[in-house]
């Protein structure tokens, strides 16, 4: 395997040979083989439509959703592949944030840290959901602010406090992945910054997988970073590594903000 | 400027005759109607049973038309709800934007555009035969048939609503559902279904609008029978087809009466279409 | 992971699987069956109608009972044919288009120029619950106003008058939506020019949203020319071919309900009926393709 790609043991993902094409021969992810290390943030940095998004969506098979996707090669989570079990049972393992807080706007807020649960259809007693409910907002830090309004919708909170009940409603599942699509690209600063620390804290005790256009926020909160270009993964190191001393001319041409 | 004046009052003018066709419609109808009132007495007109034009004692009542409208309309109604969601979630979700989604939409489509008395024959010589050999109606005609026919009539209107409705539920929202480990079905139920209820609600409520005032074809397969419908498959009669039946043959108070009851008809479907709007116009 | 193991145990994944493809399947299915009825109707109208279609059926008027029992009983096909019907719907939808098209059109346009306003909103809503008036009742309406006000019986111009005010809703309401969706740029570069209001609306407003008048004017057409109802309350139908808006007048639809209710005729209602829906259903696709076309 070329320097170019990190190498790491026992990771929590790990991909291999993956190639994604949108009809016959439109490849979005061209033969990416990476492995993702456990309890730590792993960004995916690339110009729009470097086939980021698509690469973080089949790790937990979101692009299945739309027609006419063809995927090839294979992912392994702890070991076992994510194709030999149900989309369903992944999904619960494989938690996902979205580019813009998507909260339910039919459940408050109590209800939306449990849809995973409801949507699953399993029926928990009322004070294991309590304690999910708690822990889970604790979490995130939202708890003392939403603590007296769990039942009502959540349409009055913050982006920020709204994007937050989505990482909780993630992490109700206490999940081994997290992948987040952009998280804060549509929040204002503070609110960014708040995430961010909360990213950092969650790593003790998930994995998670950032995409972000935005480089600083890879410099600043991730362990190692991947960089795509045209559907492929040109590099993949330490970030620290990677700002300092990019091996590809490529990178190095992204990360001086030669294109992108 | 002054041409400019003109011409706004103009327009202004034009829209007065919307006006003037409303409070003509409502004097004319309700003018025509008060020799019936008049006779029986607003509520006793309302809730006879009678339908007896013999001269001498001649006798009106609405309420087996009215009883008839209500029990074929809201049949309707629950047969066209499946029926017409299932194609709203084939057409705007399971095959959206695919060209068998258009394909379908337009037979739907197609299906608004179908005159009601074409409607009528076919439910004659095609659905009423299968009816009567059910076994529970004779000839086949009656409230089950007519409803069957009014449940195909309306729904490109509860289609045409609904599709809208569904396709407006963003992806960002269902994605979330997908991403928490739901199936296609638990999405639609637990996300698609509570985000589009009321303007569902409406677009239902607007096909009622539709059953409710159907003529010819509910004439031709509900029976004509001037009783309150005392099952499923009995025969009856709605407002709007005892106004088609017996008007050829209606002078004096018999005339009144069924002015009567268009007016009824009138009143009835105004306000359940207003329902409808409001509601939409809320939601949207 | 003791979260997975209280969900694992209740997880019952293959089971909403299944109810999943389940309700796909019920899904298809449904949706089969509702677009079922137009295939059935269009097969039903082609195998029974087309064997009467011929010159004579456009040209002559209905056979009179005698004539069609002689022919069913020797197996010919039944002579005559419902001119008299065509000529009668043609002749009453032109009449209520030059009644409802033109005030339409302007109404539509206040509509438009008047967006937010209150009495503009109200009679927004009139023409929307105006809309929703079943068609018999304006059968009613136009034999109280015209039968029996103005041509003191049955007559065109009261069918005229029910249908047109039928279409006056449909119309409106697609006036205002088209001039809603022309870009009000290029309203106010006629304005700039300095050209008289009036002049914007004839010379920039109609043309740009021509096409759009022309599908809402051909869509309530179609709506009207199947209409059957309000017609056996104000025309009664005649057996001859009739050009006097004051006299009982035959429609196509009318002429439907005639056939259907004389058992020698039964064919010509299958022949009327395929018709009647071939041209509301052109005039329909006609429109819907103007209307892909513009937009």
């Amino acid at each position: 395997m070329s320097d170019k790609i990190l190498q790491i043991s026992n990771p929590v993902l790990s991909i291999s040979n993956l190639s994604i094409a949108y009809g016959k021969d439109k490849y979005a992810v061209k033969d990416v083989t990476a492995d993702v290390k456990r309890n730590a943030i792993t960004a995916i940095m690339g110009p729009s439509g470097c086939g980021k998004s698509t690469l973080l969506r089949a790790i937990n098979r979101m692009h299945e959703l739309y027609p006419n996707i063809h995927t090839q090669g294979e992912i392994k989570l702890n070991g076992e592949s994510i194709y030999g079990i149900s989309t369903t049972k992944l999904r619960r393992k494989i938690g996902m944030v979205f580019q813009r807080p998507n909260p339910f706007p039919t459940m408050s807020i109590y209800e939306n840290v449990i849809a995973g649960y409801n949507l699953n259809g399993s029926k928990l007693k009322k004070s294991e959901k309590d304690e999910i409910v708690e822990s889970s907002l604790t979490d995130v830090g939202l708890l003392d602010e939403v603590k007296d309004s769990l039942n009502k919708k959540g349409n009055f909170l913050s982006g920020g406090q709204q994007q937050r009940l989505c990482v909780a409603r993630a992490l109700a599942f206490k999940p081994d992945v997290i992948l987040m699509d952009e998280p804060t690209s549509a929040l204002d600063p503070l609110s960014t910054a708040k995430i961010e620390d909360l990213l950092v804290e969650l790593k003790e005790h998930y994995t998670i997988i950032l995409v972000t256009h935005n480089m600083s926020q890879a410099a600043r909160i991730s362990d190692n970073a991947m960089f795509m270009y045209l559907g492929e993964l040109v590099e993949y190191d330490k970030t620290k590594v990677m700002f300092t001393n990019p091996k590809d001319s490529r990178t190095e041409g992204y990360l001086t903000g030669k294109f992108g | 400027m002054a041409s400019e004046k003109i011409i706004k009052n103009l327009l202004k003018a034009s829209s007065v005759i919307i006006l003037l066709i409303f409070a003509g419609m409502a004097y004319s109808m309700i003018r025509g109607a008060i020799p019936a009132f008049k006779e029986f007495g607003l509520f006793g007109f309302i809730f006879s049973t009678d339908w007896n034009p013999t001269e001498g004692k001649e006798s009106y009542g609405a309420l087996p038309f009215i009883a008839g409208t209500v029990i074929t309309s809201l049949l309707a109604l629950i047969i066209c709800f499946p029926l017409a969601f299932s194609t709203s979630l084939f057409i705007a979700e399971y095959f959206r934007k695919t060209k068998i989604a258009t394909i379908l939409s337009t037979l739907v489509d197609l299906l608004a555009g179908v005159p009601s008395i074409v409607y009528g024959l076919w439910g004659f010589y095609t659905i009423r035969p299968l009816i009567a050999e059910l076994g529970y109606s004779g000839q086949g005609y009656g409230i089950f048939t007519s409803g069957l026919i009014l449940a195909i009539m309306i729904i490109p209107y509860a289609t045409s609503i609904s599709n809208e409705i569904i396709s407006m539920v963003p992806n960002e929202l269902k994605e979330a559902a997908y991403s928490l480990g739901a199936t296609r079905m638990e999405v639609i139920f637990s996300v698609i279904l509570p985000n589009a209820r009321s303007g569902l609600v409406a677009g239902y409520i607007l096909a009622l609008g539709r059953a409710l005032g159907e003529t010819m074809a509910v004439t031709m397969l509900i029976g004509n029978a001037n009783i309150i419908p005392t099952g499923l498959f009995s025969p009856g009669n709605t407002m709007a087809s005892v106004i088609a039946n017996q008007f050829g043959e209606a002078d004096g108070l018999k005339l009144s009466s069924l002015i009567a009851i268009g007016l009824l008809l009138f009143a009835v479907t105004a306000i359940v279409n207003s329902i409808g709007k409001i509601i939409i116009r809320k939601y949207a | 992971m003791e979260r997975e193991a209280i969900i694992g145990e209740k997880d019952h994944s293959n089971w909403r699987e299944l109810k999943n493809r389940l309700f796909f399947g019920t899904v298809v299915v449904l949706a089969g069956i509702t677009i079922s009825p137009i295939l059935l109707i269009v097969y039903k109208l082609l195998a029974k109608g087309l064997k009467q279609i011929n010159f004579d059926f456009f040209l002559k008027v209905a056979p009179d009972t005698l004539q069609a029992m002689t022919a069913v009983r020797n197996g010919e096909i039944i002579p005559g044919g419902i001119a008299n019907g065509i000529t009668g719907t043609i002749l009453m939808v032109v009449v209520a288009s030059l009644i409802a098209i033109p005030v339409s059109i302007v109404i539509g346009i206040f509509l438009y120029e008047n967006q937010g306003k209150k009495y503009a909103n109200l009679i927004r809503s009139l023409t929307d619950i105006l809309q929703g008036v079943p068609s018999v009742v304006l059968g009613l309406i136009a034999y109280i106003w015209i039968v029996q006000g103005v041509t003191k019986g049955f007559s065109a111009l009261a069918g005229s008058v029910a249908l047109a005010i039928m279409m006056l809703p449909l119309i409106i309401r697609s006036t205002e939506e088209t001039m809603k969706m022309i870009p009000i740029s290029i309203k106010e570069a006629g304005a700039a020019l300095g050209v008289p209001y009036h002049k914007i609306i004839l010379k920039v407003m109609i043309p740009s949203g021509f096409s759009g008048l022309m599908t809402g004017i051909l869509l309530s057409i179609s709506r009207v020319l199947g209409e059957t109802a309000p017609l056996m309350l104000t025309t009664l139908g005649s057996t001859t071919i009739n050009f006097n808006i004051t006299k009982p007048t035959s429609a196509v639809p009318l002429q439907i309900w005639e056939f259907y209710n004389n058992p020698n005729m039964i064919d010509l209602v299958w022949s009327s009926s395929l018709f009647l829906m071939g041209f509301v259903l052109t005039l329909n696709i006609i429109a819907k393709r103007i209307s892909m076309k513009y937009s």
